[in-house]
């Protein structure tokens, strides 16, 4: 084995891989995010349909986007590698375990809320990616120039209280997932330092809340438009 | 005090086992909690039974050999060593539930005495330094800030108890590796093999089977030395430059 197979094999390897995958999904969501903000905007979705056209015909977003494609693969592969591997350092468990008084749930249910997380994904890339790159949209002319309106397959998506239920449900699971992946990145990159783990955690925190929080508010807020 | 145990009994590693229900009475507050053991012991002595057969040996805080996961946390519901909790950590007629430490590398040799070989290993895989440091040396005589010797003191603390593991949802050896790691690394006298000393410990630790480190910190919220996740990742930083520098291929 070479060394950096011997590396990436190891458990602080693998590891490695969980930390750097997830922190690039976690600078996808501030993209990601702003980028959805503007489905807020009451101008009848131009602003948005506009920005899904740049990003869609911008090479380097492109590039990005299949980063982004592999990184999500990367980190579900090694989550599972992980999870049973560590299911295998306890084969017998114990009868009675207390574990909330030494951890948060947080980071005791990593998988179960990555799995969630996977349905979410999945689910969304059919309603929302799938649509857009394959399926038949509308258009919409701004400046004469011709767009696909994905603002009303979205719109349309967010006006069933269903869907707008579970968007906004995984939304609370991501920020359970990030309010000990966000901090929990940085110190499998070997980053503990006392003047800095202290901010690190509390933009944790935050950045768990806030980021969900605005993602949920968009469904919400649509949904309430068509009330 | 009066107390319901129920205790963990398993003849050898390939019995099955399976919890037994024992009665103790008249047990003092004052008696730590090995101590209140030993009294159920001379119980089953006198009437002929196989006694319950648990690790000990200094029972001052200080060896690292007793163990027991009591009612859900390792150690009991102190941070401190087993040897060192006292029954007025409970309540008169409390059932208490005994087990051993759970994890694949710690196999259960006979009722809650578990073989914890898998550390020594890891010790004997780079937990060394193999120039010689002489006898002791004089005061501000090696090129350290008390800052530092500090850390590696703190690092040093370990016991090798194995609570760090039976805590872990992954049963995970990273915050005992590591104490170790650190402790040497952080010293002047433990520069020669910095490199390979990560690599190889970190090596050992995988091949006996412990689980990887999702950061949930129960570990250090369990050691009754205090041991902090920032050992952890110290030894990753360590291991991480290690294998891009060493010259180990
Ligand atoms: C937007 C999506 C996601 C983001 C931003 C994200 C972010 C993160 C981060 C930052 C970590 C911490 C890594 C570390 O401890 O070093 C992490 C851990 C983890 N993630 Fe994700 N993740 C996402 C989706 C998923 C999905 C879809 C799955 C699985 C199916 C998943 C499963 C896990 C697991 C199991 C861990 C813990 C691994 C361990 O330490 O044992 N995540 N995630
Ligand atoms: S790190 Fe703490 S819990 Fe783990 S073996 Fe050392 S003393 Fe025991
Ligand atoms: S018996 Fe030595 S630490 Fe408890």
């Amino acid at each position: 084995m070479s060394w950096v197979s011997k590396t990436l094999n190891s458990t602080l390897g693998k590891k490695l891989l969980m930390a750097l995958t997830g922190l690039f999904l976690i600078l996808f969501l501030v993209v990601h995010l702003a980028g959805n903000l503007q489905l807020l905007i009451s101008d009848n979705g131009e602003s948005f349909n506009i920005y899904a056209h740049s990003m869609a015909n911008n090479p380097l977003i492109k590039v990005v986007s299949y980063g982004n494609f592999a990184f999500i693969l990367l980190h579900v592969i090694y989550s599972i590698i992980l999870t049973r591997q560590n299911k295998k350092s306890r084969p017998v468990g114990y009868a009675i375990s207390r574990p909330q008084n030494n951890s948060s749930w947080s980071s005791r249910n990593m998988g179960i809320l990555g799995t969630i997380l996977l349905i979410f994904i999945l689910v969304h890339l059919r309603g929302f990616w799938y649509e857009f790159k394959f399926g038949e949209l509308p258009t919409a002319v701004y400046e004469g120039i011709t767009y696909k309106n994905v603002f009303v397959i979205v719109s349309e998506a967010y006006s069933n209280v269903f869907y707008v239920a579970f968007y906004v449900i995984c939304m609370g699971f991501l920020g359970f997932h990030l309010s000990h992946g966000f901090a929990s990145a940085f110190q499998t990159l070997g980053l503990n330092h006392t003047k800095y783990s202290p901010l690190i955690q509390k933009v944790g925190f935050g950045f768990s809340i806030i980021v969900p929080a605005l993602f949920a508010l968009i469904p919400l807020v649509m949904y309430i438009q068509t009330l | 005090m009066n107390l319901t145990l129920k205790i963990w009994r398993q003849k050898n590693h390939s019995d099955k086992g399976g919890f037994k229900e024992y009665k103790v009475t008249d047990i003092s507050k004052d008696m730590s909690f090995l101590e209140m053991l030993d009294v159920l012991n001379e119980q089953l002595t006198e009437k002929g039974e196989d006694p319950v057969h648990f690790d000990h040996d200094c029972r001052e805080g200080i060896c690292g050999m007793c163990s027991l996961y009591i009612n859900g946390n390792p150690h009991g519901p102190l941070q401190t060593t087993t040897c060192q909790l006292h029954m007025r950590s409970f309540n008169d007629g409390e059932t208490i539930t005994i087990e051993p430490w759970r994890a694949k590398s710690f196999p259960v040799v006979k009722d809650l005495v578990t073989d914890r070989s898998a550390f020594d290993r890891i010790i004997q895989a780079g937990g060394y330094v193999s120039v010689n440091t002489g006898g002791v040396p004089d005061a501000n005589e090696i090129p350290i800030t008390k800052t530092i010797a500090d850390m590696a003191m703190d690092a040093a603390q370990c016991i090798g108890c194995g609570a760090c593991v039976a805590a872990c949802k992954n049963a995970s050896a990273m915050l005992f590796t590591s104490a170790k790691v650190s402790q040497l690394a952080l010293l002047p006298q433990g520069q020669v093999e910095r490199k390979t000393r990560a690599e190889k410990m970190v090596a050992q630790m995988d091949a006996e089977g412990f689980g990887a480190c999702t950061n949930t910190g129960a570990c250090e919220a369990e050691c009754p030395k205090g041991i902090s996740i920032s050992n952890i990742a110290r030894m990753n930083r360590e291991y991480f430059s290690a294998v891009v520098s060493s010259q180990n291929v």
